[in-house]
């Protein structure tokens, strides 16, 4: 039954983006911004992972599990590899989803066009 | 500083005569798309570690992202992602298939100023700050954990 | 001592060709029976959409000289502005036309702007004929100031929606049609609106500027118009002027309206209704233009505002300066009848062009 804990919890983060438009007026790049921080924030104070035990694909889907997978990223490197881990840690755990989104638009961006609405 | 006055009751004014429109639907339609994508990825998640039961948890979900990223660029690309944005607001912006479609939007769009100079220059231009503030702020807690 | 801000013409150049073009959107608008021709799609057959907006233009600026019944070569000058950054829709068509070209930026009051210039020039016996030409596209508006189409993101309820479309008109001494009688040229205005969603009340104070020296200077009042129209201040915008002018002491009646807050249907849910240069230059060669060569509108102030705006001026926190310029159009009334039964004898010429109305 933890779906139902995905979508409560997924959907009150997401609701708490609309609320940051709604009552603040800002652009979408600065939601992803705010909550990439929020991510970073709750990973440093090792609180991100019993969150994600709990709430699954309700906080790693949303974009707070970016920013704390870059967090943890640059922790434990730094932690193994000193100050170059420190550098090449946030980005090397995020990688793979920062390649897919690239490669992607670029395929797609080929493809399609936009359109009108 | 007369004009300064003038300005802010303006804006004051402005700010009150401002339809109101009611906060909750739009917040409903955020939590319910929200809490969707999510199940989906939850759900994709759940599948990939079904197949491959031998493989690592964060592979899994390294696996996860990079599906719901294709799919939300291919949403993207053939005109649904918006529409299900306009419905949803932050419900699609949030998760990780909001920056899928942030770094998928402008390649489309650009496509016109070339491969080099439009996709490749301008990809990253609602994304890239995304990129930059967790590369700065992972680099900087990476660096306090070297001392603690 | 204020300083006049109000031409009157002595010869009273008359508008006596126009012609619009206006995208799928806004020809399912309120003023969809009134354009002359309504894209099917608003890429226009071109590969991108900068180049259907300079295409809508040409066939704006070739539509208003047929309609006026000149040959091309008659034209003197073309004026023409448009919203994207070095006005290049204007001046890229314009180097498809044999004339000499003034490029003008009023944002999107660029047609009352090219009107006003244009009969000046008229009105001082310095040019015959003049082609006075507008238009802004949604696609190239959206992702010049705001974002990529496809980015999935809400509009505030206070945001608008540019128009796709291109208007056109020829101003000369000879001929039929409605006359300019006067001009307000108006001042730059800005009362610290930073909301690059809310243009409307942005704008609105510069249109208060300009009616108010209107009022002052030509000593009328709003009952002296049939209609007074601005162009773009949406539904919010036109609002908020009212309550300007009503603390000016000026009370705008029903025969106040704008362009934006009628152009779009209630369904199609444009929020705070239309923007951009297209808007008042389509609503102007359509609708207004149709009734006062008809004498179903007699004297018409034609007011479109322009949020003077880039985004790098946003960006660093400058706010949102409004312009605001005023045209007197009334029709001649003499010559109703002659202008009709000129047109009526003249049809052919429009099903050989293919310029076809929505519909037909």
């Amino acid at each position: 039954m933890y779906y139902l804990w995905v979508f409560l919890i997924g959907g009150f983060v997401c609701m708490l983006g609309q609320m940051l438009i709604i009552y603040t007026n800002i652009t979408s790049a600065r939601i992803l911004v705010t909550f990439v921080l929020i991510g970073v924030v709750l990973q440093a104070f090792n609180v991100f992972a019993p969150i994600s035990e709990f709430a699954k694909a309700g906080i790693n889907v949303p974009i707070i599990g970016f920013g704390a997978s870059l967090a943890k990223g640059a922790m434990s490197a730094a932690q193994s590899k000193g100050l170059l881990g420190a550098f090449t840690g946030g980005l090397e755990a995020t990688a793979g989803g920062i390649a897919a989104a690239v490669i992607f638009a670029f395929i797609f961006a080929l493809i399609f066009k936009s359109k009108t609405k | 500083m007369d004009e300064k006055k003038r300005s802010e009751a303006y804006n004051r004014y402005v700010k009150a005569k401002i339809p109101k429109t009611k906060a909750w639907p739009s917040l409903f339609n955020s939590f319910l798309v929200g809490g969707i994508i999510c199940c989906i990825g939850q759900g994709v998640n759940d599948l990939i570690m079904l197949w491959f039961p031998s493989m690592a948890e964060q592979t899994a979900w390294a696996y996860t992202l990079i599906v719901l990223i294709f799919i939300a660029s291919f949403l993207t690309g053939i005109g649904v992602y918006d529409k299900i944005g306009k419905f949803a607001g932050g419900g699609s912006i949030v998760p990780i298939t909001g920056f899928s479609n942030s770094i998928t939007s402008p390649a489309l769009e650009f496509k016109h100023e070339g491969i080099i100079y439009g996709i490749f220059v301008k990809m990253f231009t609602i994304a890239g700050p995304v990129i930059v503030t967790g590369v700065v702020a992972s680099f900087v807690v990476g660096i306090v954990y070297l001392f603690i | 001592m204020k300083k006049n801000q109000t031409v009157k013409f002595r010869n009273k150049p008359r508008i006596v060709g126009s012609y619009s073009i206006v995208g799928p959107k806004e020809g399912k608008g309120n003023f969809a029976s009134y354009f002359n021709y309504v894209m099917k799609d608003d890429s226009f057959g071109e590969d991108s959409y900068e180049k259907a907006e300079k295409k809508m233009f040409e066939h704006a600026i070739v539509g208003a000289i047929e309609d006026a019944h000149l040959q091309p070569d008659d034209v003197n000058l073309l004026l023409a502005g448009d919203l994207l950054n070095q006005i290049i829709s204007s001046s890229y068509a314009a180097r498809n036309f044999n004339y000499a070209y003034l490029g003008l930026f009023g944002a999107c009051s660029t047609m009352a702007e090219s009107l006003a210039v244009g009969a000046s020039l008229i009105d001082g016996g310095l040019f015959d004929t003049i082609v006075c030409a507008t238009g802004s596209h949604f696609s190239t508006a959206e992702r010049q100031f705001r974002f990529p189409l496809e980015l999935g993101n809400q509009r505030p309820p206070t945001s608008q929606w540019t128009v796709t479309g291109a208007g056109s008109c020829v101003l000369s001494n000879n001929g039929f049609g409605p006359r300019i009688t006067m001009a307000t040229f108006g001042k730059v205005i800005d009362w610290g609106i930073n909301d690059v969603n809310d243009m409307g009340a942005a704008m609105a104070p510069a249109a208060m500027d300009t009616m108010l020296a209107h009022f002052r200077d030509t000593k009328t009042t709003p009952d002296d118009y049939d209609l007074i129209v601005t162009g773009d201040l949406g539904k919010l915008g036109s609002e908020i002027l009212i309550d300007l002018m009503e603390d000016n002491g000026i009370k705008l009646g029903l025969n106040y309206n704008d362009c934006g807050q009628m152009y779009y249907t209630r369904n199609q849910n444009m929020l705070s209704g239309g923007s951009g240069c297209g808007c008042s230059a389509t609503v102007l060669n359509s609708y207004i233009i149709d009734k006062l060569r008809k004498g179903e509108l007699k004297r018409v102030l034609f007011m479109p505002t322009g949020a003077l705006m880039s985004t790098t001026a946003t960006q660093q926190g400058e706010s949102i300066p409004g312009i605001c310029h005023a045209v007197v159009i009334e029709c001649d009334e003499e010559n109703v009848d002659k202008y009709y039964k000129k047109v009526s004898t003249s049809t052919a010429y429009k099903t050989t062009k293919g310029n076809r109305k929505k519909g037909e």
